[in-house]
């Protein structure tokens, strides 16, 4: 109750900053969330397989993912985004598919674009750490007569997904800073109510500097949470003293 | 005697700088977002043309003046005014007390209603918090449209604001669209006499209430430009005595 009280006298005589505008950013902050959360971990777990079969010794399994991670990371998000929404209604008969209740929204193709766009970045960043692994930790697995699954699982995954573990960091972040771009078709993430609160009140400054506030924050909780991890994972790289 | 020299260079400069913001035009720049038929769009050849086009370019003929089209996205109109990209809206920009804390508005020129569109099998005759429940509604992102329909519907609906009215019609025509709030003349040349397939207004004109509706739509300005505004507003009231202004009036709208 004395919060309630407190956070009205704030608000009080600020003609923006409503609790209706406020709503908007919170509802922006839970889009955006969910954008990026959803799109990593589904982009995670294509790239673990995708990373390993890209260093394939067979050209029909290496070529094809190589392609793929070439055009998603050679045309800009923003692109591919039009393409997925504005492009999947051109297909004929789309709307009468089971798909079409998700392609309606403006969400799920978002979300498919920022899958496909993060799952080839990450692919390309575990396979460069996959190729990155010391000859020697490799030549002792064999001495102990691993199979090349057991090798790959017990030698090369674990050093690799340490080692990219930074690389892997920044994608996270640059992935955040990119969904900036869902609000183009009709999302209300942070950007969006932003551009609402701006479009209404014609406040650009006092708008898109709280949205820019936002982003600071969840930058930092994400770089915290690498810094975390990097000190438990990455431990017995550290000088020992 | 150096030192007064430069007093008075100052001076100078300093009247000259004020006798040119005080000086009327001789070139206006005008603001305009494209397309939003039939107020402003383009041909097929590319031309500029529209209701706002042709009156403007006829206030400028009556005030002996040349002006210039520069196009701007909605969202960024106002502010585009303000840093001085271009003198004046001629945009359908309806006139209303948050837009008024900002700009100078000429006397209206038109008074659009809004309507809501639907495709012609939908089966909401009557928009209102029961009938729209559920629904995903279009507008352009801050048109009056969309403060209106913000207001009235957004617990019950999903409102999803477009950058342009082109994105809005593409998402109609595909379906994700339930409804779209236009302007009528807009959304009159844009769905009902269109090809892209057929659509009907869904219930009335809508004119109420007073504060989203305003008086009109009128040529905004920079709150200091008083005397260009009342120069078009002169222009205006010639125009709309020597029978100009109907002419081009018929030329958009035929009903």
């Amino acid at each position: 109750m004395e919060l309630v009280n407190w956070f009205n006298e704030l608000l009080a005589g600020n003609l923006i900053f409503t609790p209706q505008t406020l709503g908007y950013y919170w509802n922006g902050v839970v889009t955006t969330t969910q954008l990026v959360f959803l799109s990593l971990l589904v982009g995670l777990v294509m790239a673990v397989p995708l990373s390993i079969l890209r260093g394939s010794k067979h050209r029909w399994i290496k070529l094809p993912i190589y392609a793929y991670t070439y055009v998603f990371r050679g045309t800009p998000l923003l692109i591919q985004l039009y393409i997925i929404y504005y492009g999947v209604v051109f297909v004929d008969g789309i709307q009468q598919t089971f798909l079409w209740p998700l392609l309606r929204e403006a969400f799920y193709p978002a979300l498919i674009a920022f899958t496909l766009n993060t799952a080839a970045y990450t692919t390309e960043i575990f396979h460069g750490a996959i190729k990155a692994t010391a000859r020697g930790e490799i030549e002792a697995a064999r001495a102990y007569g691993m199979s090349d699954r057991m090798m790959m699982r017990r030698i090369i995954l674990p050093s690799a997904f340490r080692r990219a573990l930074p690389a892997y960091g920044n994608e996270v972040i640059f992935m955040l800073h990119a969904s900036a771009i869902a609000s183009v078709v009709t999302l209300m993430d942070i950007t969006g109510a932003a551009r609402f609160v701006y479009a209404r009140y014609y406040a650009p400054f006092e708008a898109f500097l709280f949205a820019a506030a936002i982003y600071l924050c969840l930058t930092f909780a994400i770089l915290y949470f690498f810094r975390f991890l990097e000190r438990r994972l990455l431990a017995h790289l550290r000088p020992q003293n | 005697m150096k030192k007064r020299l430069c007093i008075s260079l100052l001076g100078a400069a300093l009247v000259a700088g004020q006798a040119q913001a005080r000086d009327s035009y001789d070139h206006v720049r005008f603001g305009v977002d494209v397309p939003y038929e039939p107020m402003e769009y383009r041909t097929p050849e590319g031309e500029l043309t529209g209701f706002d086009i042709d009156l403007g370019n006829a206030l400028c003929a009556e005030m002996d003046i040349t002006c210039e089209w520069i196009e701007q996205q909605w969202d960024g109109i106002i502010p585009g005014l303000m840093a001085r990209n271009y003198d004046a809206i001629m945009s359908s920009m309806t006139i209303n007390e948050e837009r008024r804390a900002q700009v100078l508005f000429s006397d209206p020129y038109f008074t659009p209603p809004s309507a809501w569109f639907g495709p012609v099998d939908t089966d909401i005759d009557m928009p209102s918090e029961e009938t729209l429940e559920g629904l995903t509604l279009g507008v352009q992102r801050g048109t009056l449209q969309d403060s209106y329909a913000t207001d009235f519907y957004n617990d019950v609906a999903n409102i999803r604001r477009y950058a342009t009215a082109d994105d809005m019609l593409l998402d109609m025509e595909s379906g994700r669209l339930d409804l779209v709030f236009v302007n009528y003349p807009v959304g009159k040349t844009t769905l009902l006499d269109s090809e892209r397939g057929d659509y009907k207004v869904v219930g009335e004109m809508i004119r109420e209430p007073y504060k989203y509706f305003g008086d009109g739509i009128a040529i905004a300005f920079r709150p200091r430009d008083e005397a260009l505004a009342e120069r078009f507003n002169e222009a205006l009231a010639t125009l709309k005595e020597n029978g100009t202004y109907d002419e081009i009036h018929d030329r958009y709208f035929t009903d």
